[in-house]
C-alpha cells in the first residue's frame, strides 16, 4: 500500500476537521469583531472582553458555574473512584453485571430523562430546587464518567501490590491510600477534569433543576441569545472553550505522560544493560 | 597459606528428630475455590531453619498453599499453625511472614530504599534504626549504589533483589518465595539461587519456596514436596525423591526417568523380579514403598545416567540386559544422550558422561548395542 498521503485522505482530514471546528473558529474569530453587527467584521477589539468583565450577571453565572463544577467535579470523583473499585476489586457477586450496567447508564442516557427524573426526585421529597439540586445532578451525570476513567487505570494495576503491602503490615485501609491512591491518582485527576468540564457546559440537566440565584453560565448564555446573538456572547463562549479545552488536554496529558515517561525510563534501562 | 576448613556442616535434618515440633503446621488442609479444589485434606510439617520447596506443574495447589500461609487465602477446612499458635483469622498483615512475590510487586512510586523501609515503618520502627536495617539490607543483596533509584530504573535482577531485601527486612519467622526467580535467565538464576541458599543460613531464617522448576527446588532445599492435583505426592530430601520416587508421578515430573511396565514374577528379600511383556525382557530391581505381590502390575524406573551402554554383548546370565539399535543420539556437551530402540519399538534413554575430548566416540546411529545396569539401580513402582 502506497504509504504517502493520498489526495483522498488529505481531502477527507480537510472536510472532517472543518465540519468539526469551523464553527468553533468563526465564534472565536467574531469575539474579536469591533462591530455590534456579529455578521458584519468591523475590525479588531477586545471591547466585548472588556465588556464582559464589568457585567455582573454573567460574572456571577461565571462564579456559580465554577463553584458547581468544583463541588460536583469532587463528589462525582469519590463516587465514581468507588463505584470503579468495588467493580474492579470484586469480580463475582450477585447483580455485578446489573450494578456495573447501572453505573454505566448515565454514560447513554439521554440528558432530558436525567434532569426530568431528578426534577421529579426533589419536587417530590420537597428538595428547594437551586445551588445544591444542580450540583447533585451534575454529580450523577459525571461520576460515571470517573468511574470510566478510574477503571481502565486500575485494570493495569497490579494486585499483588496491595497484597505486597498487606504482607508487610500495612493495614487496608492504609494501603488504599499509599499505595493503590498514588497509583491510581493519574486516572483519578484525570477524572476529575472530565467531570469538571462536564459540568461546566452543561444547559440540559441544569435548566431543569436550577433555581433563583443558580444560574449558570450555559443557562445564562441560553437566555441572552433568545433575545439575539451578540460579540459579548461569542466573548463569553470563547473563554468557555479556552477553560475546557485546556482541561481536556491537560487530563489526557497527564494520563499518558506517566506512561511515556515509565516507557521511556525503561528502555533507558534496557540499553545500558 | 590454606586456611583450616570451615565448621563441618553438620547434618540438618530436624525432621528426622521425634523429639522436635515442627514450626509450620498444615492440618488437614483443604482449599475449594467453587467447584474446584485446588488444596485435598493436606498435612504438612515444615521445620524451623528448614529450606522447604513445594514443587509441581502449575494448578498443583502449591500457590495456593502459599497464599493461605501469608493469609490471602483461608482454608476451607483445616488449620494452619505458625509456632503452635493457630493462624486462622489472623489478617495477612499481622501474621509473622512475610512474602516475596513472583512479580516482585515493588511499589512503583517509591525509591528501592522506600521499598525496603515499608515495612518497617509499618510496625512503627523509629527513622535511624529505619536507616540501619535499611543499609544492612541493601548491602545484603549488594545494592547499596541503587538505593535512591525508582524500580524501573532497574534491571529484572537488581528488582529480584530489591523484592528479596524488601521481603526480609522485616526479620519474618518465615520468608516466602512465589516463583522468585522465574523471571531471571539461566545464569543469573543459578547464581541467584546459592546467594538464597547463602542468605537463608546466614539469617537462620525458615524458607518456603513455591517453584515448578525442579533444578532450582533441588539445588536449594533442604526438603521437596511433590505436589499434584492438591495432595502431596511425596515429600523428601532431593536425593530421595530423585533415586527413590515414591511413584511414577514423581519419578516422571522430577528429572529424566526410563518407565518400562511389567508384571511381578518373583518377590525376594529386597529385590523384586519383572517380567516385561512389551520389551520381552526380565528385570530386577529394588523395591520402592508398598507391598509388592507375585502377579501385581508394576513399573519399573530408571534414571538415563544409571543405563551402561555397550557395543559388546555381556557375558550370558548377567541380570538386566537389554538390546537395541541406537536411534538418536544427543550431544549436550557435558553428556551425550543416546536413545535406544528396543525390539518392541519403545525407546529407552541412556546419558553417558564426555569425560574425554576426543571427537570420534565409538558408539553412533543404528549401532546394535546392549543396556545393562546392576540390581539396585533402578526401582519398582507399583503406583
Amino acid at each position: 500500500m502506497n504509504k504517502s498521503t493520498s489526495w483522498f485522505n488529505i481531502t477527507s482530514l480537510v472536510v472532517g476537521f472543518a465540519f468539526l471546528y469551523v464553527p468553533i473558529l468563526i465564534l472565536v474569530v467574531y469575539s474579536f469583531n469591533a462591530s455590534k453587527l456579529v455578521t458584519v467584521w468591523g475590525g479588531f477589539s477586545t471591547q466585548w472582553y472588556v465588556e464582559l468583565v464589568h457585567d455582573q450577571a454573567i460574572i456571577d453565572a461565571a462564579w456559580v458555574t465554577i463553584r458547581v463544577g468544583i463541588i460536583s467535579a469532587s463528589f462525582a470523583t469519590v463516587l465514581g473512584t468507588m463505584a470503579a473499585l468495588v467493580l474492579d476489586r470484586y469480580r463475582k457477586f450477585h447483580g455485578r453485571a446489573l450494578f456495573s450496567g447501572m453505573v454505566y447508564a448515565p454514560l447513554v442516557m439521554p440528558e432530558v430523562i436525567t434532569g426530568l427524573s431528578l426534577l421529579l426526585l426533589f419536587v417530590a421529597i420537597g428538595f428547594d430546587r437551586g445551588f445544591w439540586a444542580v450540583v447533585i445532578a451534575h454529580t450523577t451525570l459525571t461520576m460515571c464518567f470517573v468511574a470510566v476513567v478510574v477503571q481502565s487505570r486500575l485494570v493495569t494495576l497490579d494486585r499483588s501490590l496491595e497484597e505486597a503491602a498487606l504482607d508487610l503490615g500495612c493495614p487496608p485501609v492504609k494501603t488504599f491510600f499509599l499505595i493503590t491512591l498514588p497509583l491510581i491518582l493519574p486516572g483519578v485527576v484525570a477524572g476529575w477534569m472530565l467531570a469538571f468540564t462536564l459540568s461546566l457546559d452543561d444547559l440540559v440537566i441544569a435548566s431543569f433543576n436550577t433555581g433563583p440565584g443558580a444560574t449558570t453560565l450555559p443557562i445564562k448564555i441560553y437566555s441572552m441569545v433568545r433575545l439575539g446573538v451578540t460579540p459579548e456572547i461569542n466573548a463569553i463562549s470563547t473563554i468557555l472553550i479556552s477553560v475546557i479545552a485546556v482541561g481536556v488536554i491537560a487530563a489526557s496529558v497527564l494520563s499518558h505522560r506517566s506512561q511515556v515517561e515509565k516507557e521511556k525510563a525503561e528502555r533507558a534501562v534496557f540499553l545500558t544493560n | 597459606m590454606i586456611e583450616a576448613v570451615g565448621p563441618i556442616k553438620r547434618k540438618f535434618a530436624p525432621w528426622d528428630d521425634p523429639t522436635l515440633k515442627p514450626f509450620i503446621r498444615f492440618e488437614n488442609v483443604t482449599k475449594r475455590f467453587g467447584d474446584f479444589t485446588a488444596v485435598d485434606n493436606l498435612t504438612l510439617d515444615i521445620y524451623e531453619r528448614e529450606f522447604f520447596a513445594l514443587l509441581g506443574p502449575s494448578g498443583c495447589g502449591k500457590t495456593t498453599l502459599m497464599r493461605m500461609l501469608a493469609g490471602f487465602e483461608q482454608p476451607t477446612e483445616g488449620r494452619i499453625l505458625l509456632d503452635g499458635k493457630d493462624l486462622s483469622g489472623i489478617p495477612p498483615y499481622k501474621r509473622p511472614v512475610n512474602m516475596m512475590f513472583q512479580s516482585y510487586a515493588l511499589f512503583p512510586h517509591m525509591t528501592v530504599e522506600g521499598n525496603i523501609a515499608f515495612g518497617l515503618r509499618q510496625e512503627g520502627m523509629d527513622t535511624s534504626n529505619i536507616n540501619t536495617r535499611v543499609a544492612e539490607m541493601l548491602e545484603l543483596v549488594k545494592l547499596e549504589k541503587f538505593a535512591k533509584r525508582k524500580p524501573h530504573q532497574l534491571s529484572g535482577g537488581q528488582r529480584q533483589r530489591v523484592a528479596l531485601a524488601r521481603s526480609l527486612a522485616k526479620r519474618p519467622k518465615v520468608l516466602l518465595l512465589d516463583e522468585p526467580l522465574g523471571a531471571l535467565d539461566k545464569k543469573l538464576r543459578e547464581e541467584t539461587q546459592f546467594e538464597l541458599m547463602d542468605i537463608q543460613m546466614e539469617l537462620g531464617m525458615t524458607f518456603l519456596i513455591v517453584t515448578h522448576d525442579q533444578e532450582e527446588a533441588m539445588t536449594v532445599s533442604d526438603r521437596i514436596a511433590v505436589m499434584n492435583h492438591g495432595i502431596i505426592a511425596q515429600i523428601g530430601t532431593a536425593s530421595e525423591i530423585y533415586e527413590q520416587p515414591a511413584s511414577r508421578y514423581v519419578a516422571d515430573f522430577v528429572g529424566d526417568i526410563n518407565l518400562i511396565d511389567g508384571a511381578v514374577t518373583a518377590v525376594g528379600d529386597r529385590i523384586v523380579t519383572l517380567h516385561c511383556a512389551g520389551v520381552d525382557a526380565t528385570i530386577s530391581a529394588e523395591a520402592g514403598p508398598g507391598e509388592v505381590a507375585v502377579g501385581a502390575e508394576a513399573g519399573f524406573a530408571i534414571r538415563p545416567e544409571k543405563v551402561q551402554i555397550s557395543l559388546e554383548a555381556p557375558p550370558a546370565g548377567t541380570p538386566n540386559v537389554l538390546s537395541g539399535e541406537v536411534w538418536d543420539i544427543g550431544y549436550l556437551g557435558d553428556i551425550s544422550v543416546y536413545r535406544v530402540r528396543l525390539a518392541g519399538g519403545s525407546i529407552v534413554k541412556a546419558t553417558v558422561a564426555n569425560l574425554t575430548r576426543i571427537v570420534e566416540r565409538p558408539i553412533t546411529w543404528e549401532d546394535k548395542v546392549y543396556l545393562t545396569w546392576p540390581a539396585d539401580a533402578g526401582v519398582i513402582l507399583l503406583k
